[in-house]
């Protein structure tokens, strides 16, 4: 038995998880229009490869990535391309951007596509190229691009691989359901990219609390070098950091890397995307989300395309909207809300939570900090999140950052125990943000000192030059005159431009 | 229904403020009982009146403030500062002496500083020791205990007359076993024992079963995690092993057992309900561990060589000076970073 | 020599005292030359500060005079660009007391604003180049000009110039990109004050 180390803090929220796991992983349908955000979460989006009108197939390349952190992005279905235009996405900031809208015509057709007849035979390059073009990111909720986090530096040869199906927030079961339905696949896609990694050990960390998804994984395990671990459950074990300091008692450096402790870390879903992608050549349309809440009549998990409209889909699964209070994308800890159901669901959507008021009433107004320490005592990162709320408060950047700030996962579990009700979460992403807008601005600032610094030396340099120029000229002109016979006075040298201009004149009429 | 958009996390767990500081209220419930058994009802007289007073000063402070008051009355808070200023207090104190001490508490410790949560000093002990460098006489009459020198307490109709009509009562009072102590350091702890029968069994009849009391509710408190054991334990712990250097095996000019100052005076009452006390303590578990072993450290100090018999509130009101310095040198050290030892000052 | 220093107090005296003043004084011009700072460095300290905006507002021609200005005894509140962030600051580095911003230089602006050429009406003056303290203006003579939008300050400078008023100072977007998370209203006061 692997020994688990415990991490610091972290809390038990009420699981929530049953609700949605009554019946099977369902199609969610292809909805009459599809809209597909080219700017995902992380990473430096994607560029439109198509022409509003045009025709595409299911699978077809409608945005190429741009920069190395972008992700392509595929047709979920087969249609035509409606328009190129600003929609609403589901955002924490509730602004627009750009999408490509597609009205599917429902026909559903293929474009021609083929997986590798055999990965070992392939290059780890060749199989990340395969991965990228399959336009795969991680599916956890953060959304970082699957093969920028593989391509690992050769430098850490990664000795641990491991694949993240803890699913430690409440409400969220699409990870547990892909795992008792999907296991086999996703152990083969675990071992895709044990050998795209080199990783000595393959581990698949898995909260106790899913044991049939467990019993699915070591069946599917059976005869492989993958070792399925489980632990107790507690939030937020499916941290990245935590798991790994869990599993491997290493902790990810600051400012780091897992790859620079030479581990990867992979979700689940993602780890199936990766299996689809290079098996049957299939990019990634669609994905497993749990859509839950009591708003919602038919909870449960369903496979929902890329790109279909929060509204359309809420109609599938008999959303009550008199009763929704809240519309969560993602789950009740780390979760944004979203306002404008037109927005669509994207590869990062892990959940769906139509709220009522009575299953998460709305906060009351804060109280002052007591200095419980409750937060402190919860901090996985073990910060003091108290001392960081005052320093937030107090605007007081430097001492933010002296303690650490930058280390904060925003899991939520201080603002979850402060029994003050103080909205802690956010005060640390808005301080974040407002250190990162100040060096911004400085750097900025820098930039434009450079730039002005550069034109001064340049007008100064020019300035030099024509009063060097005009030296010059009045040298020649003095020794012309003295050559002239004269003495050179003032009056000589009028005489002498007076002369010279003469002489130009005459040079022009000629 | 409109959509509200609300940053996350979106659950929240069960505790509120008002029901920590309730919990609080419940917890000194042990101490209490055994306060009245031993002195009569004096420190529930005590308890109701100042507990009238605390709400009509955090009303009238709201008031100024213009803040609603219904909303900060609902916290507890000015009940849980008064009870605890009350427990502190000698039973059967005169009304007028509960009112100083309440006022001194909330309006000026408390709500001068900006109220809850950003009070430097415990407004408990603030109160207690504005009293005691005041009234000093009235401060130190506590009443004999039952069984360590009186056959009766008085009944609640003589306690209301104590508090509301000072000049018709006259109880049998006398010193404290720790005051009593500090007279008589020529004298063996054997001598002392034999010769004063209220010394109870380690500390004082009526004093033990109080600070045994409150250590039921401290245990209680802790069991539901309203705090952590770092700061009463190391308290307690700096106070036994001061006292057991200094004990001298009993003889003249000695410092008393380690068990005559865990559950003498106010011991137990100060560790587990003033220590403990989350606004004015340090944060970090390394800091209260530091906070509260220096307390203890204290506590004995003036005791023992001070001129004051307790010295609870002295010690916790110098330590609440030196928090935030200690919070400063205690960051525990932070996950993905080397251990370090705090930050830049 | 004992007896020769208490025979002649005085001159004793005066000895000690010119040791000691040789001593300090040979410590201290060793440490003015080890120690010794190129330039002025509370200059570069406020031109740190000041936002390199180079938008003359303050009466001096950039930021780095201002900076300079500043060191030698200029007032710290004719920045509008920096705003009270940058008065407060300065104020800090200073020590001294931070004054609010004067009007006569202009006002702060609640967001950054930049320049954006009507491109359809530019008649390729060129003037506008010439006015940028920072280069941030692409173009030729007769040609049409345009801002880099990252590089413009919002500094104004090209506005006056322009012979057919074709430059707009308009805030930048609001998009998914730079949009940033906001600090919570302070609700323990607002959202249960009394209308005061």
């Amino acid at each position: 038995m692997r020994k688990i180390r415990d991490f610091h803090g972290g809390v038990h929220p009420p699981e929530n998880k049953a609700q949605s796991l009554h019946g099977p992983i369902r199609p969610a349908g292809i909805p009459p229009q599809l809209i597909i955000p080219l700017s995902q979460s992380y990473g430096s989006g994607a560029v439109a490869l198509v022409e509003p009108g045009q025709h595409v197939a299911k699978g077809e390349q409608i945005a190429r990535a741009e920069g190395l952190s972008g992700v392509p992005e595929h047709a979920p279905s087969s249609g035509r391309v409606a328009a190129i235009e600003e929609r609403s996405i589901a955002h924490p900031s509730g602004l627009p951007a750009t999408c490509i809208v597609l009205d599917t015509d429902g026909r559903d057709e293929w474009i021609a596509h083929h997986g590798a007849e055999d990965f070992r035979q392939l290059e780890p390059a060749a199989l990340l190229d395969l991965i990228r073009n399959a336009g795969i990111s991680g599916m956890g909720g953060a959304g970082f691009p699957a093969a920028v986090k593989l391509s690992v530096n050769p430098a850490n040869r990664i000795e641990t691989l491991i694949i993240n199906g803890t699913e430690c927030e409440p409400y969220i079961t699409a990870d547990q359901a892909l795992m008792r339905e999907c296991s086999v696949e996703i152990i083969g896609g675990a071992e895709i990219l044990a050998h795209l990694l080199g990783a000595k050990e393959t581990l698949i960390g898995v909260e106790d609390n899913k044991p049939k998804g467990i019993a699915a994984l070591r069946r599917a395990a059976q005869g492989s070098a993958i070792e399925i671990v489980s632990f107790p459950a507690k939030y937020p074990s499916g941290g990245e950091k935590q798991l790994i300091e869990m599993l491997t008692g290493k902790q990810v450096p600051s400012n780091g890397l897992p790859a620079d402790i030479q581990v990867v870390c992979q979700n689940t879903s993602t780890t199936l995307a990766v299996y689809r992608a290079v098996h049957q050549g299939e990019p990634l349309l669609s994905r497993v989300t749990t859509v839950t809440g009591e708003a919602v009549t038919r909870p449960g998990n369903y496979e929902i395309l890329n790109g279909t409209p929060i509204d359309w889909l809420l109609q599938q699964v008999g959303f009550r909207q008199e009763h929704c209070s809240r519309l969560i994308m993602g789950g009740p800890m780390m979760g944004f809300t979203v306002t404008n159901v037109a927005a669509p669901i994207t590869k990062t959507s892990t959940c769906l939570l139509a709220s009522t008021e009575t299953e998460l009433p709305s906060p009351p107004p804060a109280q002052p900090c007591i200095r419980c320490g409750f937060c402190s005592e919860a901090c996985p990162v073990k910060l003091l999140p108290q001392q960081l709320y005052w320093f937030a408060r107090g605007k007081e950047y430097e001492k933010l950052e002296d303690h650490h700030l930058f280390d904060c996962i925003e899991c939520g579990a201080c603002s979850y125990v402060c029994p003050s009700n103080i909205p802690l979460v956010q005060y640390y992403r808005a301080g974040k943000a407002q250190i990162l807008e100040l060096r911004d601005e400085h750097e900025r600032a820098e930039r434009s000192r450079v730039r002005f610094e550069a034109r001064q030396e340049r007008i100064e340099k020019i300035a030099l030059a024509r009063q060097e120029k005009r030296a010059q000229r009045k040298a020649a002109a003095e020794q012309r005159a003295r050559e002239a016979g004269g003495d050179g006075s003032e009056q000589d040298l009028i005489q002498a431009a007076i002369a010279r201009s003469r002489a130009r004149r005459k040079e022009q009429t000629r | 229904m409109a959509l509200q958009n609300i940053t996350s996390p979106h659950a929240h767990g069960p505790l509120t403020t008002a029901k920590v500081m309730r919990r609080l209220l419940l917890a000194t419930l042990p101490g209490v009982v055994a306060l009245t058994w031993f002195f009569g009802p004096g420190t529930l007289v005590n308890i109701a009146w100042s507990c009238l007073l605390a709400l009509g000063c955090e009303a009238l402070v709201m008031t100024l403030r213009r803040r609603p008051v219904g909303f900060y009355l609902k916290d507890c808070s000015a009940l849980v500062t008064a009870t605890l200023l009350a427990i502190a207090m000698p039973p059967y104190s005169p009304w007028w002496l509960i009112l100083v001490g309440v006022a001194s508490s909330i309006v000026v410790a408390k709500h001068l500083y900006g109220g809850l949560g950003y009070n430097p000093f415990n407004p408990a002990m603030v109160g207690y020791v504005v009293l005691l460098i005041s009234f000093p006489v009235e401060m130190t009459r506590w009443a004999a205990p039952l069984g360590g020198g009186a056959t009766v307490t008085p009944g609640l109709l003589q306690a209301l007359q104590a508090c509301f009509n000072p000049a018709t009562f006259d109880a049998l009072t006398m010193a404290t076993p720790l005051d009593l102590f500090k007279q008589h350091g020529d004298l063996t702890v054997t001598e002392l024992w034999l010769q004063y029968p209220h010394f109870g069994r380690w500390s004082g009849v009526g004093w033990e079963w109080a600070n045994l009391g409150f250590l039921a509710g401290g245990l209680w408190l802790l069991y539901l995690r309203i705090f952590t054991w770092h700061a009463p334990l190391a308290m307690l712990a700096a106070l036994a092993l001061m006292s057991a250097l200094f004990y001298q095996g009993g003889n003249p000019g000695g410092a008393g057992s380690p068990w005559f100052h865990l559950l003498g005076g106010a011991t137990m009452f100060g560790a587990f309900f003033i220590v403990t006390d989350p606004v004015t303590s340090a944060v970090s578990t390394t800091g209260r561990l530091i906070y509260g072993a220096l307390i203890g450290v204290l506590i004995f100090v003036i005791r023992v060589w001070g001129n004051y018999p307790d010295a609870v509130a002295f010690a916790v009101l110098i330590m609440n000076f030196a928090a935030p310095f200690i919070d400063n040198y205690t960051q525990p050290t932070v996950y993905g970073h080397k251990r370090d030892g705090g930050s830049k000052p | 020599m004992y007896e020769l220093f208490s025979q002649y107090p005085f001159t004793a005296a005066m000895l000690a005292l010119v040791g000691l003043g040789l001593v300090f004084g040979a410590v201290l011009g060793y440490a003015a030359v080890k120690f010794k700072t190129e330039g002025n460095p509370i200059a570069d300290q406020v031109n740190d500060i000041l936002p390199q905006t180079q938008c003359g507002q303050c009466g001096y021609p950039g930021c780095r005079p201002y900076a300079e200005a500043i060191a030698n005894g200029e007032a710290i509140n004719r920045c509008p660009p920096g705003g009270e962030t940058t008065i407060a600051q300065l104020a800090d580095l200073l020590g001294v007391e931070a004054i609010p911003l004067d009007d006569e230089h202009g006002e702060e602006q609640p967001a950054p604003l930049v320049a954006y050429i009507r491109e359809d009406e530019c008649i390729g003056c060129t003037k506008c180049i010439q006015a940028c303290p920072v280069d941030a203006i692409l173009g030729a003579a007769k040609r049409m000009h345009t801002v880099i939008a990252s590089e413009c300050t919002g500094c104004d400078l090209c506005v006056e110039p322009c012979p057919v008023d074709c430059i707009d100072m308009l805030p930048e977007p609001s998009s998914v990109r730079n949009w940033r998370w906001e600090m919570p209203a302070p609700a323990e006061i607002i959202a249960t004050d009394r209308a005061a």
